[in-house]
């Protein structure tokens, strides 16, 4: 246990180093802290975790219109804790477009889902991307340019990614 | 080449500098000190390169079935996969796709296999409208340039620069000035052709042979937009982007954004497994909700390069090249990139030093010929390389095959000098550079005319008009009595009881120019009770090797060997003051020998600090050693191929623990490179990498100014106006401090 807590620590450091802030919270207080997070209009990928919910503004199943104007995208995500990395799988209602369109992404990140390391990150994604075909990005700190003459963060992904992690049983 | 070509070069060499080069040079500084900070925080760096130097070795050697299992398993997915011979294929295939789609508009990242290929030409001539959307390449695309870098292709622009483009060219009402306003304006503009596109295309950093998972390195998310936006995506790569699996990613993902920019990690890495699992976001009708469904309708082509790549796996000596993952680490560490960038340091698509491997497998030998001279051979690159290619190798190796291509008026001028083993047609300069052994012997007999001949104008203009020496250069001044003499000559102080044995191994520089820092290396060891003696032994190759004459360094190899062995086997060790001889044997005798003799020489031959520091280590007395009085500090430039092997350290810890204060500088070469800097073409270059290390070196007002090499002493003594000595000449008793 004194393990798990030290790569989450490891993580939530490593995240905030990167410009990303981490909130930590409870599974029933996600749709809470994700109201006060996102700046409307929201878009999201539907949560995959039984309890945890998200507010009700936020539009699932978008118009390309309502992606492209929305200021805040929320998906569900991964971690890589030596990193300071989000691991963003792609999935056919939209983790990509909405990770990567709006100005902030929220990313919501259960604890379990933290990987130590990009080994073994990489270890977990193999057998996903050899049987189910599956994608992902690794995501570290705001998109970014050097291009311009002057480091700039928000190029064409989000200027804006903060990460809800939240812990306990379901 | 002729003298008036060269003097064109040198023209465009310096246009470049003043044009290009602050920008380039600020740029590339900042990524080759990121790299340094950030391989710095590994827990271990090397683990990690070996583990990317094995798998690239390996993935090669099973290139063939990597293809067919990554064509079946992309296949399987309802993805295509073809195979061009050529550039011209890979476009004819790449139109084919545009037109069975009705495709007239094709969104770009950023892919240099595609710079490769000039896709946006042919597309463009075919009616079909290509956009790069990475902010570099847009700025180019906009300029109408080439790319100066490997990952940063627009690094030789600066933030005023574009401002300037952009108004000029857009008409805007409003100028932009921050780098926020013209991010936000290019990503606005480019965002409304993404929507736009047909076709995304983006090429691969790798791509693994298990699951058809293409990995993009990216920051700024146009490479995401690229492949997921439109419904068709087609992927360009070379042949040489297979790696066998997933999780032989990890390593590559933690060396590559360190590498190349000195990031730990860009802010993304794409693990795209396409037709990607991402539904299709369709900008024509923007008030469909986005359906799961459209997942289905993608399609997805990827197109695997030879064009050369093949027949460079089956060249013994350019293989490596197909190892390289185009990180860009060896243009930033490298002092001539930094000054020129890769307009003037690269071919037709590939920049730095490793370009020479590419553009002689992908174009020819005629392409790496245009600019290959400008690696120097300093080595710095070796130990950047997060995959440990030899690129000065390659670039020998294509430079000797650039030789025997080259004839010249002047050849019966040299013949009769220059007893090297070449094959003909080598042009007299390199001939007289790479026989500097035969010279620098008829100049020390024939010392002081040799020098009053040489220092004359009529010499100084033929030199510069046959041989193309730059006529500001001062040739060296060769002694009468060389070292070897006068260890010969004096009385003996073979120590009674020595607490070591060595040879003391007579450089051409020492033995013939330098000759004090010998007679200073021989007074230290024996005041440290070595037994140490002088034989008259070859030079090491070094010359011809740096000249590309591989047939000549072998010769000279060889008798090196041939004079050292016996003296080796009655246990002595070998020390070296010149540590560009000492890299050709703990280095370079590797390629020329066979293994069992490099390995002897390789293993018993030290570097004269790395010797002491050992002495010392081991209890030896430094009593007899000249110390400073307080306070004396010591400003001192470690040699490029001495950093390399990891020997600036000793000298340095040895300097201190006889008290002195000392600094050393953090520029990576000092521009001279052996006979670099003498030539027409590359004098002022070299002159201009010696300012900057002048500057940082005399910075601090030192009390003396320290170097190891002889290029380095030469160029430091030359440019600036300070008189730089080997740091033996400081610590042998007898010097002083």
């Amino acid at each position: 246990m004194s393990e798990q807590k030290s790569h989450i620590d490891q993580f939530c450091e490593n995240s905030e180093a990167n410009g990303v802030p981490v909130h930590r919270t409870d599974r029933g207080d996600v749709a809470n802290r994700l109201s006060e997070l996102c700046e409307p209009a929201t878009v999201a990928v539907p949560l995959p975790w039984d309890d945890v919910t998200l507010p009700d503004e936020a539009t699932v199943r978008p118009t390309p219109a309502e992606l492209e104007t929305a200021m805040t995208g929320v998906t569900p995500a991964g971690a890589v804790a030596d990193y300071g990395s989000l691991l963003i799988r792609s999935t056919a209602d939209g983790a990509e477009p909405m990770s990567l369109f709006p100005e902030r992404h929220v990313a919501v990140v259960d604890m379990s889902d933290v990987h130590p390391t990009m080994e073994s990150a990489t270890a977990a994604l193999g057998p996903a991307c050899r049987d189910e075909g599956a994608s992902a990005i690794v995501a570290t700190g705001p998109s970014a340019t050097a291009d311009m003459g002057e480091l700039v963060h928000g190029a064409h992904g989000p200027t804006d990614v903060e990460v809800i992690l939240f812990e306990g049983e379901q | 080449m002729s003298s008036d070509t060269r003097r064109e070069k040198a023209a465009r060499i310096r246009r470049l500098m003043e044009t290009e080069g602050d920008i380039v040079q600020a740029n590339t500084t900042d990524f080759n000190e990121g790299r340094y900070d950030s391989v710095a925080r590994l827990d271990d760096y090397e683990k990690l390169k070996d583990e990317v130097r094995a798998t690239k070795e390996d993935a090669i050697e099973r290139l063939p079935e990597l293809i067919e299992a990554v064509r079946e398993v992309v296949e399987s997915r309802g993805g295509h996969v073809y195979l061009a011979d050529d550039a011209a294929d890979a476009n004819r295939y790449v139109a084919e796709v545009c037109d069975a789609k009705d495709a007239d508009r094709v969104v770009k990242s950023k892919s240099m296999t595609t710079e490769e290929i000039d896709v946006n030409e042919h597309l463009q001539g075919e009616g079909v409208n290509v956009v790069e959307t990475d902010l570099g390449e847009w700025v180019l695309q906009v300029a109408d340039e080439a790319p100066s870098h490997l990952v940063a292709p627009a690094i030789h622009k600066s933030r005023e620069a574009i401002s300037d483009l952009f108004n000029e060219v857009f008409e805007l009402d409003e100028s932009l000035e921050t780098a926020e306003e013209l991010t936000q304006f290019a990503r606005e503009q480019l965002w409304t052709d993404i929507k736009r596109a047909d076709i995304g295309m983006t090429g691969a950093n790798f791509i693994t042979a298990d699951s058809g998972t293409l990995a993009l390195v990216t920051s700024e998310g146009n490479a995401r937009k690229t492949a997921v936006v439109p419904d068709t995506h087609v992927a360009v790569a070379g042949v040489e982007k297979l790696l066998p699996s997933v999780e032989d990613l990890q390593p590559f993902v933690e060396l590559i954004g360190r590498s190349g920019t000195g990031q730990d990690i860009t802010s993304y890495i794409s693990l795209l497994t396409p037709p990607a699992d991402s539904p299709v976001v369709d900008f024509d009708r923007p008030d469909k909700p986005i359906d799961p469904a459209t997942t289905d309708n993608r399609e997805f082509h990827l197109v695997l390069l030879d064009n050369g790549r093949m027949e460079m796996r089956e060249d013994d000596q350019l293989r490596e090249t197909l190892y390289c993952i185009r990180c860009g680490a060896c243009s930033n560490v490298c002092m001539n990139f930094q000054h020129v960038g890769g307009h003037a340091f690269g071919g037709e698509t590939y920049t730095g030093g490793i370009a020479t491997g590419w553009e002689a497998g992908v174009e020819g030998l005629d392409t790496a010929a245009e600019f290959n001279d400008l690696c120097t051979g300093c080595s710095r690159c070796v130990e950047a390389c997060p995959v440990k290619i030899d690129i000065p190798w390659i670039n020998t190796v294509v430079r000797d095959r650039v030789n025997s291509g080259e004839d010249s008026e002047f050849d019966w001028l040299v013949e009769g000098l220059t007893p090297d083993s070449e094959t003909g047609g080598l042009a007299p300069r390199k001939r007289l550079f790479g026989n500097f052994e035969p010279l620098a012997k008829l100049g020390s007999a024939t010392a002081p005319l040799s020098n009053w001949l040489a220092g004359l104008d009529p010499s100084q203009l033929l030199l510069e008009r046959v041989f193309e020496i730059d006529r500001r250069r001062n040739l060296p001044t060769f002694r009468r009595e060389t070292l070897v003499d006068w260890v010969r000559d004096r009385v003996d102080h073979t120590p009674s009881d020595p607490s070591a044995r060595v040879v003391l191994y007579p450089d051409l520089y020492t033995n013939h120019v330098l000759v004090e820092r010998g007679k200073a290396a021989v007074r230290l060891l024996e005041a440290l009770d070595v037994d140490v003696v002088v034989p008259d032994v070859p030079g090491s190759g070094r010359a011809p090797l740096s000249q590309g004459m591989i047939a000549t360094a072998r010769q000279k190899a060889e008798a090196v060997t041939d004079a050292l062995e016996p003296i080796l086997e009655d246990g002595r060790d070998v020390v070296v003051i010149e540590p560009s001889d000492l890299a050709m044997f703990r280095n370079e005798y590797d390629r020329l020998l066979p293994e069992s003799r490099a390995a002897r020489i390789q293993e018993d031959s030290f570097e004269l600090f790395e010797y002491v520091y050992g002495l010392l280590k081991n209890g030896i007395d430094a009593d007899a050693l000249s110390r400073p009085d307080d306070d004396v500090s010591v400003a001192y430039h470690s040699h490029c191929q001495q950093r390399t092997l990891g020997l600036e350290a000793h000298t340095v810890a040895v300097l201190e623990r006889l008290g002195y204060d000392v600094t050393t500088s953090d520029v990576e070469c000092c521009g001279m490179a052996g006979s670099f800097g003498y030539k027409l073409e590359y004098y002022d270059l070299s002159v201009d990498i010696a300012a900057d290390l002048c500057g940082h070196l005399t910075a601090d007002e030192p009390d003396h100014i320290v170097a190891s090499g002889t290029s380095c002493i030469e160029q430091i003594g030359s440019v600036g106006d300070t008189k730089p000595v080997h740091p033996v000449e400081l610590v042998a008793p007898g010097s002083s401090p």
